[in-house]
């Protein structure tokens, strides 16, 4: 019935994650080469449409666990229902997108399938008709390339690493539905709830990230309210420097990041840090504004499309890294950048 | 409460990884505990003082990983256990699953196993949830908040960082969970703490102590390299004004067309 290669589509409560799209595409060029076409895997909650998708995506047919139980991600019954799946299909090689659920997902089931996984994977190739992949390690400061020699190959791909393909709504294929019983161990975690569902937009998915590191709070002309400590002071300027940061990052649509020093100092929260320990980003677009650009910063950066560095130091490591910078004070700078766009983009 | 925390020893993140003669080199920089599993350590430390009972460290790796060992002790840990088997090396996150479960369920009677959200050498970030499955056990992965554990009733209610933003997750007990970075600080070992690190012997487990055979692992690295010399030209934009520049620079930016 199934293809040799599987993607699963990854979506929260319903709604796809833009990566399952660049897996088909993916998939696809595998197909080319070991036969068969793409078969998607759809687990979920009425998410019969996004099977749909799938195809009109490139997947050849769809398997749909469709399962008023499996309205949240969880990832033991997702994984449960992913394995059942491949244990009665064999499919070679099962990509999903290097999502939160999908690198879960994809750990759980190589325990279940007694085989292994491939997470976070930036190129694919076929050698000798078996999948290699390229990932990269020690936060892209290195290259390596696995391969997994039982099947079913579990890899996950890198949002973004891949590209995205057209949708063609005049493509069809298969749905066949399938019942999965979900044992009761699956029933360990319940989702109680959604906190703070921030409305900007993801690092990891944003095709433009602007970052502020320590520079922002160097700004010798302003004057704190005079009633903070030297702290609250420092604390209270790099939050007006990181305002012109979110206000660049606003008109070109994309999302805020910090060098791991303003995070330490206290300057943002924590999920805003680009490096090493913080998240691996690989935008069209990466501006780093008062980022001296430590090797820790760039191991999260370096693969960015095009980066430009503003800081006051000419000196500072970013700009080796940068294919355009200015030498000036980001104060003076970001919302120079912001009117320019604004004017440009029309916004 | 039984707590176990794993960590693993990786180079230092400010180290500069190469490859020479197909072989990994980070120079004379140290090896040093997985900076994320260091805030695995002082949240299993955190929920020791709410909770009471004690907390175990252990870690798969050579003789060199006893470092990673002793400085979780230095912080606060009771005890720690190396488990290490000349069969172990090129092991996969498979195989390390199924090994630090077996160590796991040899402690025996553990509440929770904590973990940090990856290690920085591999970059996997599959070991905790691999972990887990082998276990039974609830997988909570990438922690920012424990906001309840009721060690009576065996529930722990914790917050995930996802992309979507915050998830409430309510699991039930034992658990596997790792954290990130939002849990808390981890603590400085204290002077005391180092001096009984620096005492301590630090059991080893082979694989025969854990009634393990040697594992086969599915995944093997046949290759390893420094990644393409980034290409670029570096132009810096003048101008006589900010302004100036910062048009200078939009209308370049907008040539290069990635928006």
């Amino acid at each position: 019935m199934a293809d040799k290669i599987w993607v699963y589509v990854d979506h929260f409560r319903g709604e796809p994650h833009p990566a399952s799209w660049e897996a088909i595409a993916a998939g696809g060029m595998l197909a080319e080469q070991l036969g068969g076409g793409v078969t998607a895997v759809v687990i979920g909650s009425a998410v019969e449409g996004l099977a749909q998708q799938a195809i009109h995506f490139g997947a050849s047919e769809a398997l749909l666990v469709d399962n008023p139980a499996l309205q949240d991600f969880r990832a033991e019954p997702y994984a449960t229902a992913l394995s059942k799946l491949a244990g009665d299909n064999a499919p070679e090689v099962i990509l999903l997108p290097t999502t939160t659920r999908g690198r879960e997902l994809a750990a759980m089931a190589a325990m279940d399938l007694d085989t292994g996984v491939m997470p976070d994977v930036t190129a694919l190739e076929v050698q000798d008709g078996a999948v290699v992949v390229t990932r990269p390690v020690y936060a892209g400061k290195l290259l390596c390339k696995a391969r997994c020699n039982r099947i079913p190959q579990l890899i996950t791909l890198r949002v973004r690493a891949f590209s995205k393909p057209e949708a063609d709504e005049s493509r069809s294929g298969t749905l066949t539905p399938i019942e999965i019983d979900l044992p009761a161990g699956d029933t360990l975690t319940e989702v109680v709830g959604y906190s703070q569902a921030e409305g900007s937009v993801s690092l990891t998915d944003a095709a433009v990230v602007v970052s502020g590191g320590r520079g922002v709070a160097v700004n010798p002309n302003l004057r704190p309210p005079s009633d903070l400590d030297d702290k609250e002071a420092e604390i209270w300027k790099a939050q007006q420097g990181f305002k012109l940061v979110k206000e660049l990052a606003d008109v070109l649509g994309g999302a805020v990041g910090a060098s791991r020093a303003a995070v330490d100092a206290g300057y943002i929260p924590y999920e805003h840090q680009v490096g090493q320990t913080g998240k691996v980003v690989s935008p069209d677009l990466y501006i780093a504004g008062g980022i001296s650009g430590a090797i820790q910063h760039q191991a999260g950066m370096r693969t960015s499309k095009v980066i430009v560095a503003i800081n006051k130091d000419p000196e500072a490591p970013i700009f080796k890294l940068a294919r355009f910078g200015i030498v000036g004070d980001l104060y003076d700078v970001l919302p120079a950048l912001t009117e320019a766009f604004r004017k440009r983009l029309n916004k | 409460m039984k707590i176990v925390v794993c960590v693993k020893q990786v180079p230092d993140t400010a180290a500069k990884v190469v490859v020479e003669d197909g072989k990994v080199t980070w120079g004379d920089a140290p090896l040093v505990i997985n900076p994320w599993d260091e805030y695995a350590v002082e949240t299993g430390l955190q929920q020791q003082e709410a909770h009471g009972g004690d907390v175990t460290v252990i870690s798969m790796g050579d003789e060199s990983a006893k470092e990673a060992l002793k400085h979780a002790l230095a912080m606060g840990c009771g005890e720690a256990v190396l488990i290490s088997d000349p069969a172990l090396s090129g092991a996969d996150s498979v195989t390390t699953a199924r090994v630090l479960a077996a160590a796991i369920r040899k402690i025996a009677d553990v509440d929770i196993a904590f973990f940090g959200k990856q290690a920085i050498d591999g970059d996997g970030g599959v070991t905790a949830a691999q972990t887990a499955r082998v276990l039974g056990w609830s997988a909570l992965t990438l922690v920012s908040t424990i906001s309840d554990l009721d060690i009576g009733n065996s529930e722990i209610q914790v917050e995930r960082s996802t992309e979507e933003g915050r998830q409430i997750v309510k699991g039930r007990l034992p658990a596997v969970v790792s954290v990130v970075k939002d849990i808390g600080e981890p603590r400085y070992p204290s002077f005391m703490g180092i001096r009984k690190a620096s005492r301590a012997t630090i059991p080893e487990w082979h694989l025969a102590e854990l009634n393990l055979e040697a594992p086969s692992p599915a995944v093997s690295w046949p290759e390893i390299m420094n990644p393409p010399q980034r290409e670029v030209k570096t132009e810096i934009i003048d101008g006589a004004s900010p302004q100036e520049k910062a048009e200078k620079l939009a209308d370049k930016i907008l040539e290069e067309k990635v928006l």
